[in-house]
């Protein structure tokens, strides 16, 4: 499955070099065209030249991570999270380190020699360490290097009921989406923007949304949701397995109204279950999307998950599927209006 | 069998503390050198080696813990999630977002969660997430459809593979004490090549870490001369005095301390150097904490002797050895078994 091998590839800010070669050879055969930018964006494109709306479907190549800024005398290595990272999940987890995928453990003080209340407060950053197994810092120099990212090692799996477990999902889920949809047959521009760097500020869409110039984009992503024990209702965000979510507001962008209507409505004709994101924080490439030259018109459209920034989260195969169809029938609603124009 | 094999499926094998039937097959097969093997009633299992010559052979117990510390379902949640007590000793701020597998009705995998950061108050995440908050998500919906696989009282143990660090470096869980079995495994091994006078038998017990209680009952049974404990010691690693640690790739730490025969100490110094054979010293100065503090008071009492395999990160799903500490420990057993004989053991009670 595709969603497996994106997942369990391996792409920091600005280092996404392994999920663009995944995502460009998956690619090539389907499209007219596909580009590479000045900061690593993917671009690619079906239909450049037809006439029509320019449509753009956005999801970040990028994942969070932790990048290695240190190695002690004694061959640890010290990290910093690149993106946001609670240093509570980090605790007694395993990891691969830079291009040889060196594994490597964070590890923690046994419990047999803390006091009871060291347990109550979490390990800071800078206390915790990854350790290869090296025994000094000239073995550990030759194994990674200052600037490479430790990854999660986390395994795709089918687990419960119809969901998936496996690291990343915010965003592989929306380029899995992506590369799907960009198999459909339309004969307007269609162009998938596989952007990097969103986990550090939203750097890459802006810039690849300045080339692709479109009337419309679609941002498909992996979003929070919080539909857990000891979490209010109103404070869920989003619910796994109640449809894909549609985005009314978030921190950096309001999606364009009236294609926000539609989409609910459209849903609402082909009988998939949706849901608003009930959440105002957090943001997306849609912000910079929104705002590139005079403006573009944006909607975000994503599939819940569980405990995302974190070495594993959860998500429901039915709202992807639901994301997935809702995104197919908007675009033949486009191709249907273009054909009757 | 390479040693490596044996820990990784050892360490990847399932038996929580009381529930260690499971691992009975996968310790026979990695002993062929036993004469004979046994369970006891509380499952501990008993591989014999017999000595050479016609007797009275000199008893030697060997004990290694099979059992894991582990986690039990403890409701049920309306949503589907589960909640979870621990059987041992865990540090809660090593299980958020950890993976685990219930042992339901088959194995199911799971995650740990608990609510995520930004709906945490002000405050909630300079603290550790407390254990009463954390549930496993198995990924089922309702209370209805999590109860057709799922039963209040059902285990759960760390899912998690070996890694292959640097060298001879290996992670993952449940090397406390499973190190300690393919200690006894390798020591079999050594003692198939040499001629040795004792009766040797390797126990793989249970119930460890939540009282010792396999050893005491297997102690009973086997009514040994000497009893070697084999467990894991704390590693060096970041953060800990050095005074308080021992050194990986350096040999087994031999303890010194109220539950060390002060002979048998000495001895297995004497097989270490003679042999050429790396270990640290260990000073234990509490008795307690492992099966060689129940070996030691059973029946008349047995002149015991605790060696300590280093592990970093103990009781964490990252537990880390070196497997070449594994075969020195196992070596040094075995060339201190062969060089006992009925006059050093009938040695050990005069004071």
């Amino acid at each position: 499955m595709l969603l497996a091998r994106l997942t369990e590839a391996n792409g920091a800010p600005g280092q996404e070099g392994e999920v663009r070669d995944l995502i460009r050879a998956e690619l090539e055969a389907h499209v007219d065209e596909i580009k590479t930018d000045a900061l690593g964006n993917l671009i690619a494109i079906k239909n450049p030249d037809a006439p029509g709306p320019r449509v753009m479907l956005a999801a970040h190549m990028d994942e969070v991570a932790l990048m290695i800024v240190g190695i002690e005398s004694n061959g640890y290595l010290k990290f910093r999270p690149i993106g946001g990272v609670d240093p509570r999940v980090l605790v007694a987890k395993s990891v691969v380190v830079g291009a040889k995928k060196v594994p490597g453990v964070i590890g923690s003080k046994p419990i047999h020699l803390q006091k009871p209340a060291e347990r109550e407060r979490p390990f800071t950053i800078q206390e915790l360490l990854i350790d290869i197994g090296a025994k000094t810092k000239e073995e550990a120099e030759r194994l990674v290097k200052l600037g490479e990212c430790a990854y999660f090692t986390t395994k795709y799996e089918e687990i419960g009921n119809g969901k998936i477990k496996a690291k990343a999902l915010d965003d592989r889920v929306g380029c899995e989406l992506a590369i799907r949809l960009l198999q459909e047959d339309v004969s307007f521009p269609l162009i998938a923007a596989f952007t990097v760097q969103e986990e550090v500020g939203l750097r890459g869409a802006g810039v690849a949304t300045y080339q692709v110039k479109p009337d419309l984009a679609l941002v498909l992503e992996g979003t929070t949701a919080s539909d857990v024990p000891g979490t209010d209702e109103h404070k869920h965000a989003t619910t796994v397995g109640a449809g894909p979510c549609i985005t009314v507001i978030d921190r950096v962008s309001i999606p364009y109204p009236p294609l926000v209507q539609e989409l609910f409505a459209l849903a609402d004709e082909e009988g998939i279950k949706v849901q608003v994101r009930r959440n105002t924080a957090g943001g997306t490439d849609a912000g910079r999307i929104q705002m590139s030259e005079e403006g573009v018109k944006v909607a975000t459209i994503a599939v819940p998950c569980r405990y995302i920034h974190s070495p594993v989260s959860v998500m429901s195969k039915d709202d992807y599927e639901g994301a997935y169809k809702l995104v197919k029938s908007y675009l033949k609603r486009l191709q249907e209006r273009e054909a009757s124009n | 069998m390479e040693i490596k094999q044996v820990l990784r499926s050892l360490s990847e094998a399932s038996g929580v503390s009381g529930y260690e039937h499971g691992l009975n097959s996968l310790v026979q097969e990695n002993c062929p050198w036993a004469d004979e093997i046994k369970t006891d009633k509380l499952g501990n299992v008993i591989m014999l080696k017999k000595g050479q010559g016609s007797g009275p052979r000199p008893k030697v117990m060997l004990a290694g813990h099979m059992d894991e510390i582990g986690l039990i379902i403890t409701k049920i949640e309306k949503e589907g999630f589960l909640r979870f007590g621990t059987i041992g000793g865990f540090d809660q701020r090593v299980l958020l977002a950890q993976e685990v597998v219930v042992h339901g009705r088959k194995p199911l995998t799971g995650v740990i969660g608990a609510k995520p950061p930004h709906v945490q108050a002000a405050g909630e995440q300079s603290k550790a997430v407390s254990m009463e908050d954390l549930f496993i998500d198995v990924g089922f919906d309702s209370q209805a459809e999590a109860e057709e696989h799922v039963t209040v009282g059902d285990l759960v143990t760390m899912k998690r593979d070996v890694l292959d660090l640097q060298s001879s470096f290996m992670a993952g869980k449940s090397f406390d004490d499973r190190a300690g079995v393919a200690a006894i495994f390798e020591c079999f091994k050594v003692l198939a090549k040499v001629s040795h006078d004792a009766d040797v038998y390797g126990v793989a017990t249970v119930q460890e870490e939540v009282g010792l209680r396999g050893a005491i009952t297997s102690t009973y049974g086997i009514v040994p001369d000497i009893g070697i404990a084999i467990d894991v010691g704390f590693g060096d690693s970041p953060g800990l005095p050095e005074s308080d640690t021992i050194k990986l790739g350096q040999g087994p730490g031999i303890a010194i301390g109220p539950h060390v025969h002060p002979k048998l100490h000495t001895r297995m110094v004497e097989t270490a150097k003679e042999w050429n054979i790396s270990f640290s010293s260990d000073p234990s100065p509490y008795p307690g904490g492992t099966d060689a503090y129940a070996i030691q008071v059973a029946r008349a009492g047995v002149a015991t002797i605790l060696l300590s395999i280093p592990l970093r990160y103990m009781h964490t799903p990252i537990e880390t050895l070196d497997y070449e500490d594994v075969r020195r420990t196992g070596r040094l057993m075995a060339m201190f078994i062969a060089g006992l004989d009925n006059d050093f053991v009938e040695g050990l009670t005069c004071f």
